[in-house]
């Protein structure tokens, strides 16, 4: 058949992916194996391959160097859970209005918020640091989460309206002949038919409320125990020396909990964020 | 049809309803997430502009006109960075759609293990970029990181070398890492889009005789187009932003061989205080990303009108 590869063909293709992985994967097994080696033993040069006192040390050490590491931990996590759930409140009804209602200016309000996905923070740090030090929210866990919910909101926007477009009108046009308002309709017969759409884009903007935290940190907040745990990590470099395996081993356990969701729900998180590269 | 059945339904029940007209319903839905980038996003860009006039620092600011963008353009120092900067964005995008491309292809392929190697691709995406580039500053450790050690034990070099010390190899490493977070996305991105293109037309170019070359090249490329023409922009889009790669790497060193636009923005406003400076610098950066979406919408347009798509 078509699909039929030789011998030689299927070795070739196999070592051409075990190459590409090898470039993936490489910086997360080193870290593995740093977080194993003894500190000095992690500082012998040349390089060397393997140690023969491999241990989890590290895994215990770390919360001793740097003792606010959970809280660290628990601040990455509780921010991204305030980004997220703050971002669907605002991008669900928008969502939804995208999806099935005509409105003046539909194209050009939803070309906006598109033109928001251009930026990065980066560009608009100075002014942003006063918008935020007039609301009096420098140093606060807002600080950290106002600008990530403004920067996720677009996304969240594309990704629950092709969600949405995909569920058949005709239930709603039931609801609406039975003599349901607008707002029962979207309340009571669209949201319950998204949910899975729903979970998908809210552990998207998860993994997204995560990964963006590091800049608004290290610009927006100066108090340390507010501190998340990308930023949090940089503890680790010490005026001295930097206890690099404590510190990778942190980094693992860090990115722990977003693999771990990650894993479970890879499946429909990649057709759900891949969807509109998929013809109809 | 079902305006019908509207005016029907309205005029058996009598319950007389409260509908509120369609647009207003819909703003009231759009309104909020609208106001709250209005004042995150949009407000902020304002002052940008308005700022890249002044000469604004801690002290306070002053009108100065255009002073602040005829520094720049008199500087060659900017135009170094300009030129580096588009060198990092051409270099790096076209390294992960090339690798995107062959990527996607390899999983794309019939053979057993694919759906554990497309796990596999995933990771760089998910996590925090902060925390896959300390994973990097490990790698190029001169002394104790993996790369260097093997180029010794190779016999490549006999002292350490420090990726990150040196003006070339710090680029090209900082490119290295920087494709490393982009190609997951772009990996999978194209691999949807492969597996969407029908069989049909695979099987019949089969029938015909066509090998797996021709049919990639002539089947594979042209229906995948569109998603290739996004990849890029979005590609292009972000490794423009990319900051906090060169920022952990290199914060823009040694001797200013990674700084790209966006980082010479963040020194000069965020490092230095000299926020006219940086906001003017700023304002170039949303006018060249600009620039980048009008060409993109150009381009998807063509090849949407060339290959047939809606």
């Amino acid at each position: 058949m078509m699909d039929r590869y030789t011998k030689l063909q299927m070795v070739g293709i196999y070592a051409c992916v075990a190459v590409f992985l090898t470039f993936i994967l490489l910086p997360f097994f080193e870290m593995f194996m740093a977080s194993l080696r003894p500190l000095e033993h992690l500082f012998r040069s040349p390089y060397q391959f393997w140690s023969d006192d491999f241990s989890f040390d590290a895994y215990k050490q770390m919360w001793v160097t740097v003792p606010l590491l959970g809280r660290y931990i628990f601040n990455s996590i509780y921010i991204s859970f305030m980004v997220t759930g703050l971002t669907m409140i605002f991008v669900v009804p928008a969502a939804y209005a995208y999806a099935r209602l005509q409105f003046p200016f539909k194209n050009l309000s939803l070309g906006i918020f598109l033109g928001v996905n251009m930026f990065t923070g980066a560009v608009l740090l100075i002014p942003l640091y006063r918008v935020l030090r007039t609301m009096g929210l420098l140093n606060t866990y807002w600080a950290m989460i106002v600008p990530g919910v403004a920067f996720l909101i677009p996304t969240g926007i594309w990704l629950l309206r092709s969600y949405l477009e995909k569920i058949p009108r005709e239930l709603e046009e039931a609801a609406f002949v039975d003599g349901a308002s607008r707002l029962y309709t979207l309340r009571r017969v669209v949201l319950p038919l998204a949910t899975p759409g729903l979970i998908v884009v809210g552990v998207a903007v998860f993994i997204g409320a995560y990964a963006q935290q590091f800049l608004f940190a290290i610009t927006f907040n100066q108090t340390r125990e507010l501190q998340p745990l990308p930023a949090g990590l940089y503890e680790f470099i010490g005026y001295q020396s930097v206890t690099w395996n404590e510190m990778m081993a942190a980094a693992l356990v860090g990115v722990l909990p977003v693999m771990v969701i990650f894993l479970f729900l890879q499946k429909y998180l990649v057709a759900g964020l891949t969807a509109g590269a998929v013809k109809e | 049809m079902a305006d019908v059945m509207h005016a029907d339904s309205s005029a058996t029940t009598k319950r007389e309803r409260k509908t509120i007209p369609e647009s207003l319903f819909a703003w009231l839905l759009v309104g909020p997430a609208m106001i709250f980038i209005a004042v995150i996003v949009a407000w902020p860009l304002a002052e940008t502009i308005r700022l890249s006039f002044m000469e604004a620092g801690l002290g306070g600011e002053k009108f100065i006109g255009l002073e602040n963008y005829q520094d720049l353009a008199e500087s060659r120092k900017f135009h170094q960075t300009i030129v580096r900067t588009f060198y990092w964005m051409f270099l790096s995008v076209g390294l992960k759609l090339v690798l995107g491309l062959i990527g996607a292809t390899l999983l794309n392929a019939a053979i057993p293990g694919r759906a554990l190697f497309r796990v596999l691709v995933m990771p760089p995406w998910v996590i925090p970029i902060a925390i896959g580039c300390i994973g990097w500053l490990w790698l190029y450790n001169g002394y104790f990181g993996v790369l260097s050690g093997v180029m010794m034990h190779l016999g490549i070099t006999d002292a350490p070398f420090e990726f990150l010390a040196q003006k070339q190899s710090a680029f090209y490493s900082a490119i290295a890492t920087d494709v490393w977070v982009g190609v997951p996305m772009v990996t999978l991105f194209f691999l949807a889009a492969m597996q969407g293109v029908s069989r049909d037309l695979y099987e019949a170019a089969w029938v015909d005789g066509a090998g797996r070359w021709y049919r990639f090249r002539r089947i594979t490329i042209p229906q995948i187009m569109p998603v290739i023409v996004s990849m890029s922009l979005l590609s292009a889009i972000f490794t423009f932003n990319s900051f906090e790669i060169i920022w952990i790497l290199t914060e823009g060193g040694p001797r200013g061989a990674t700084t790209t636009l966006i980082v010479d923005t963040y020194k000069t406003a965020i490092g230095n205080y000299k926020f006219g400076e940086g906001s003017a610098r700023a304002v170039i950066i949303v006018l060249l990303l600009g620039l980048f979406s009008l060409a993109y919408l150009f381009f998807l347009n063509k090849v949407n009108k060339k290959y047939g798509v809606k």
